[in-house]
């Protein structure tokens, strides 16, 4: 399994290389597939695993991202994305957000990752790299653009789920996942790169449709649903400056602001909180007096996720 | 989306002429429907190692529908269609079939389960395996055999057509029960488990079921006469929109009796989903050893070495 993954992912290298591609992106353990439970310790490999290192090897004059079960020193497995360049694992981004409700069960065997952390990369720009539900969490691609990344990575092995007519590409799941790179792209004003799986597994179809959108929020290439292949994106890297100097959103944040409110929210949420009399005397959710009204928002809202 | 019940207009099309009766929430993209499903199918039977399926064909829409959508994933030559008809089974029940076996061409056979299902209650006044009383035996104890009777003989053909034994009930169906444990739910896979009655006739419309099929009341045909919708007291656009809220979207009985559901079906159909949650389930295993199967020994059934050579 992991054998043929680790050659299919060479051959497609090769041909991306003849293309003329700078950048080859591999969806979220596209080395081992994604339903896996107890078989993630069987096809986990170290950092440093041969296996690793030999497809990294495959790299030289190229950016790679693939994705793959990481064993850590304390046996700790991780869903890992790593970036490839030149003939080296450049970075390893390990995956912070772990989906076990609904249909997912990973927390059950995997580990969290706690490092959000861009990378330079021979393409002249940092790169940030999330794994799938990373970015169902506004904080993700913020920190990454903050930190300086100008294009964003998201490797993703997303179930497609909900046929209900009233979509616009019949798929609820893709029409979700559209809307938030979109999102990502325009508000980061950064290139997002999102990599989904394809095919079915088990009971699940992934639904594929990977994209690349411009800083402009722009879709500049949408693969189709369900259909796997290669596809090849020209991109201009000097739209992300156009971009930021037209619309310049990332100079106009305000980290300062954002830091001061979360840790006021922290400090009370986690029953810290000493400045305000009020909130000394409901360190505990029940006694809030929204915690109702919060409950029936709930029960209302939507359920498209990842 | 309107939430009221009742008046549903249905695609393809309105007014007396409609096909069937479609609940605007429960409309999907039939397309992509029919695309997972041979996906699924093809997938199903690679992982296990098999490039040949099979089903038992009853001339009603589900296994119709499962046909059209088998024989596109695997070619029609792939798929063996069983009709299994019992000597009280409405003929146009396997007229039907037989129309989908043309339609399709793919390979069938028709097995009489008679002899099987007499053999055991007995017929005309000759006591059966069952013994003595076999003849009196009730409506549901006869449906059930029959539903095992059509296991046992789908299961021993598919060792001789080397196929596995592709699932025809609805979720409609299995999230109330109208099913036989060993039965007609019996089966290696399912393609269409996750589609309300209404969504199997809007996909049946789109693949091509005959419209005979599509339009017909639908029946377990246990008995000359019986249709599902009056052994239930409800009509399926009545009672998927029913499950479709208050299962997919959550809403809790305040919630469904303010969409306009009578409160007496509400807690009927609330009763059914919960009896037969035995039926969705695999077997508890009591949990002795330090890896119990199910528990916490848990692996995809495609794992490396799991297909058949």
């Amino acid at each position: 399994m992991l054998e043929t993954n680790l050659l299919r992912h060479r051959e497609l290298l090769a041909q991306a290389r003849a293309a003329g591609a700078g950048l080859v992106v591999f969806p979220e353990l596209g080395l081992t597939g994604y339903q896996l439970q107890d078989l993630a310790a069987e096809v986990a490999m170290r950092k440093d695993d041969p296996r690793l290192l030999g497809l990294a090897a495959d790299t030289k004059g190229l950016s790679a991202v693939v994705s793959f079960v990481e064993e850590a020193d304390d046996h700790r497995l991780f869903i890992s994305a790593a970036l490839l360049e030149d003939g080296d694992v450049r970075f390893v981004h390990r995956k912070l957000f772990l989906p076990t409700y609904g249909l997912f069960d990973e927390r059950r065997f995997f580990a969290a990752g706690d490092r959000l952390r861009t990378v330079d990369s021979r393409l002249g720009v940092k790169l940030g790299i999330a794994i799938c539900e990373d970015f169902w969490h506004l904080s993700v691609p913020e920190t990454l653009a903050l930190d300086g990344a100008q294009l964003l990575i998201n490797v993703s092995s997303s179930p497609g789920r909900d046929l209900a007519a009233i979509h616009e590409v019949g798929l609820g799941t893709a029409v979700s996942w559209r809307t938030l790179m979109r999102t990502y792209a325009q508000l980061t004003t950064s290139f997002v790169v999102f990599c989904n799986r394809v095919g079915m597994d088990e009971t699940i179809s992934f639904w594929g449709g990977s994209e690349v959108i411009a800083p402009s929020g722009e879709a500049l290439f949408t693969a189709p649903l369900f259909d796997e292949g290669l596809y090849t994106v020209d991109i201009e890297l000097g739209d992300v400056r156009r971009e930021r100097i037209g619309l310049p959103l990332l100079r106009d944040e305000r980290p300062e602001l954002h830091l001061r409110e979360l840790r006021r929210i922290l400090a009370h949420r986690t029953g810290l909180a000493i400045d305000e009399a009020s909130e000394a005397n409901d360190g505990g959710e029940a006694g809030r007096p929204e915690a109702g009204q919060r409950g029936a928002k709930a029960a209302g809202e939507p359920d498209r996720r990842p | 989306m309107s939430a009221a019940p009742g008046g549903r207009q249905g695609e393809p099309n309105d007014g007396a002429d409609r096909l069937f009766e479609l609940p605007p929430e429960l409309a999907i993209d039939a397309e992509i429907a029919r695309r997972v499903i041979v996906d699924f199918v093809r997938n199903q039977l690679r992982q296990a190692g098999f490039s040949r399926g099979l089903l038992g064909l009853s001339g009603g829409i589900d296994s119709a529908l499962v046909a059209f959508l088998a024989a596109e994933a695997i070619g029609p030559e792939n798929l063996l269609c069983v009709l299994m008809p019992y000597r009280t089974s409405s003929p146009e029940s396997v007229e039907h079939a037989r129309l989908v076996v043309e339609r399709l061409g793919c390979e069938s056979d028709l097995v009489d389960i008679s002899p099987m299902v007499d053999g055991y209650f007995g017929r005309d006044g000759a006591a059966g395996a069952a013994g003595e009383g076999g003849g009196e035996a009730s409506p549901l104890r006869r449906g059930n055999l029959m539903a095992r009777e059509r296991m046992c003989v789908l299961y021993d053909r598919s060792v001789v057509w080397g196929g596995l034994v592709v699932g025809t009930g609805n979720k409609t169906e299995s999230l109330i029960g109208y099913t036989t444990l060993f039965g007609d739910s019996a089966c290696a896979f399912n393609p269409i488990g996750d589609l309300y009655k209404s969504q199997v006739r809007q996909v049946a419309a789109a693949v091509g079921v005959p419209e005979a099929i599509i339009r017909k009341a639908p029946s377990a045909d246990l008995w000359p006469g019986q249709t599902d919708e009056a052994e239930a007291g409800f009509s399926y656009p009545e009672l998927d929109r029913l499950l479709f809220w208050m299962i997919d979207k959550r809403r809790t009985d305040e919630e469904l009796l303010a969409m306009g559901f009578p409160g007496p079906t509400v807690e009927r159909v609330k009763r059914l989903v919960a009896t037969s949650e035995f039926k969705r389930q695999v077997p508890p295993v009591a949990k002795l050893g330090p890896r119990t199967t199910g528990v916490d020994y848990l692996y995809p059934r495609r794992r490396p070495g799991s297909a058949r050579k």
